[in-house]
């Protein structure tokens, strides 16, 4: 059986519009750039409990872009680890949902990330870890692009290679924009694949980071690396504001917007082809 | 002994003991005393080259998978050049990361002002969630070790590396909460952390011939500091005097500040007079930095006539 990805992931888009336009702003561009990843992560490909969150030898994923929380928040209530009500709570006084994941609030959440770069470090030591332990768990982690630039990503990921964490999978939502400007523009960190190789990781490149089957089919051979000599990278193409015209258009501008309860159930309208 | 030989043996013990105790360096391992138990616990000793922040948040992510990682470097590069790491990825993700951090002060000598922290316990003090324990001699440190690795949570150690003459005997008992009381008296209350309490009993000693009895209070955990000890001495004697090889803006003086700020109770400093370091060897730097014995003994007498 297939699984329907297009019903998947309009689930968790909406869901993400439904809990940030409840708020009335929030950090939309860089959650529904990574809808399809995390479906695939956690509706297919991580082994989880959602009864037994803190099962040992799970495979763990680590938000590095922390602001990603919204997203992460929306797919783990898609996934069964709590309600979807919860979800309305978000960055409320009092929350267990807030902007940036936290392990320490969240059900399903595995590390605590918000920090640029620290998180991708934290992944390092967690499949370091797993690889001590020798439990055969598999370590995910997301990066942003403009995270990218920070000093910390890139001396994790020299150590990563050193250390032969083959039990390491990271994906870079490779969408373009960051706050300030494009990507390009502000600071450029192309070409990546190509430095990523340097560092000594595998790198598997997604032409369309927002088409389910793509990232499926990357995240698979991905694992297939598991036990050789290096961690993967793969880099989604992915565009910020995905499924949703009017925030793709706002650009650099969608990083942290505005929403209103309209906008916010136009959009899902838009998502479900209701328009 | 060196301090750092009595520090790696316990380590030593502690890995033994436990396969999860794991340590991990920024390419100073041998500056810690470290360098040979990479032998000998291969998978438990991890050098992550000069890369301090990507350390640290590696060991909060170990901490997240059970192990209880130690964390090494100079004192400068453990806290003011990670503090954001030790403040996110380590305190406020509640991990359990032990901070080491060797040559604070004026004992990184000929490593220059770079290399001084003045203001490693300033840097820490201010993050929510981290103790932070300096040892005075090899008795109080080998009686920490065991009691900081079982301790869960973050701890920020301030460690001199090489001699340090001796303090406590052996039937010392450490409670790491608990301000160590080594001299009683009536007339000045002293506290004091790290290398210079040797000299502040010495001072006590003269002091006391000419009529003047200082309380010593040895300081090893400066965050949480020892309120009931500090503030029941400073009641009794009416007088207060810090001493510390750090700024006196952040470190033992401004804790001690605080504990006493409801007490109308004069509290003197002697420390490093919030300027930077620079290169030397210890009795020159203690000449110009103000904190030789001397300059104890008059602070001392001082602040015991300022009440």
């Amino acid at each position: 059986m297939s699984m329907d990805w297009k019903a998947c992931c309009r689930e968790i888009r909406c869901d993400i519009l439904r809990c940030i336009g409840h708020l009335g702003v929030g950090h939309i561009g860089g959650c529904l750039s990574v809808v399809e990843l995390l479906a695939v992560l956690y509706f297919e490909e991580m082994n989880i409990d959602p009864a037994d969150p803190k099962k040992p030898g799970r495979d763990r994923f680590v938000c590095s872009k922390g602001h990603a929380g919204p997203a992460v928040y929306a797919t783990l209530s898609n996934r069964g680890y709590f309600d979807k009500a919860e979800l309305l709570t978000l960055n409320q006084g009092g929350t267990h949902l807030p902007s940036h994941c936290d392990m320490n609030l969240t059900r399903g959440i595995d590390m605590t990330t918000g920090s640029l770069g620290q998180g991708f470090s934290c992944a390092v030591g967690v499949a370091l870890g797993s690889k001590l332990e020798r439990d055969g768990a598999t370590i995910y982690t997301l990066i942003g692009d403009g995270e990218s630039q920070e000093g910390q990503i890139w001396e994790a990921a020299m150590f990563a290679a050193a250390k032969k964490l083959s039990n390491l999978i990271a994906f870079t939502d490779y969408n373009k924009l960051q706050i300030d400007d494009t990507v390009a523009k502000v600071n450029d960190i192309a070409p990546l694949a190509d430095k990523w190789r340097a560092f000594g990781w595998n790198v598997i490149e997604v032409a369309d980071g927002n088409d389910a089957g793509q990232v499926s089919a990357a995240v698979k051979l991905a694992k297939s690396c598991r036990g050789g000599e290096k961690p993967t990278m793969v880099i989604l193409n992915t565009v910020k504001g995905c499924g949703v015209k009017w925030i793709e258009e706002l650009g650099s501008g969608n990083h942290n917007c505005n929403i209103s309860a309209e906008q916010a159930e136009a959009a899902i309208r838009e998502i479900r082809g209701e328009d | 002994m060196e301090m750092r030989a009595v520090y790696a043996e316990c380590l030593a013990e502690l890995m033994t003991q436990d396969r999860h105790v794991v340590v991990l360096d920024a390419d100073l391992a041998k500056a810690s005393g470290t360098r040979k138990l990479y032998e000998r616990f291969p998978d438990q000793m991890f050098d992550c080259g000069v890369a301090e922040s990507n350390m640290a948040s590696i060991a909060a992510g170990l901490s997240s998978y059970g192990f209880k990682p130690w964390i090494e470097s100079f004192s400068p590069f453990a806290t003011r050049r990670i503090c954001d790491q030790i403040a996110i990825s380590i305190s406020y993700a509640k991990q359990n990361v032990k901070i080491v951090g060797t040559d604070p002060g004026i004992s990184a000598e000929l490593n220059g002002g770079t290399h001084m922290s003045m203001e490693d316990i300033g840097v820490v003090r201010s993050i929510p969630g981290v103790v932070i324990f300096e040892p005075v001699d090899e008795t109080q440190l080998r009686a920490a070790m065991p009691v900081l690795n079982s301790y869960y949570g973050p701890v920020y150690m301030r460690l001199f590396r090489k001699v340090t003459p001796d303090v406590f005997g052996p039937d010392y008992r450490f409670d790491l909460f608990r301000a160590d009381t080594l001299r009683t008296g009536t007339d000045l209350t002293i506290c004091v952390s790290g290398m210079f309490t040797r000299d502040v009993l010495d001072v006590a000693d003269e002091l006391a011939a000419e009529g003047v009895n200082c309380e010593v209070i040895n300081v090893h955990t400066i965050k949480p500091i020892d309120r009931e000890t500090v503030i029941a001495s400073a009641r009794r004697t009416g007088a207060v005097l810090t001493v510390e090889n750090h700024n006196v803006v952040g470190g033992l003086h401004s804790a001690v500040c605080e504990a006493l700020a409801l007490e109308r109770i004069p509290v003197s400093a002697l420390g490093v007079p919030d300027r930077f370091g620079e290169v030397g060897k210890i009795p020159y730097l203690r000449q110009a930095l103000g904190l030789t014995k001397e300059d104890i003994r008059a602070a001392a007498r001082k602040a015991a006539a300022a009440k």
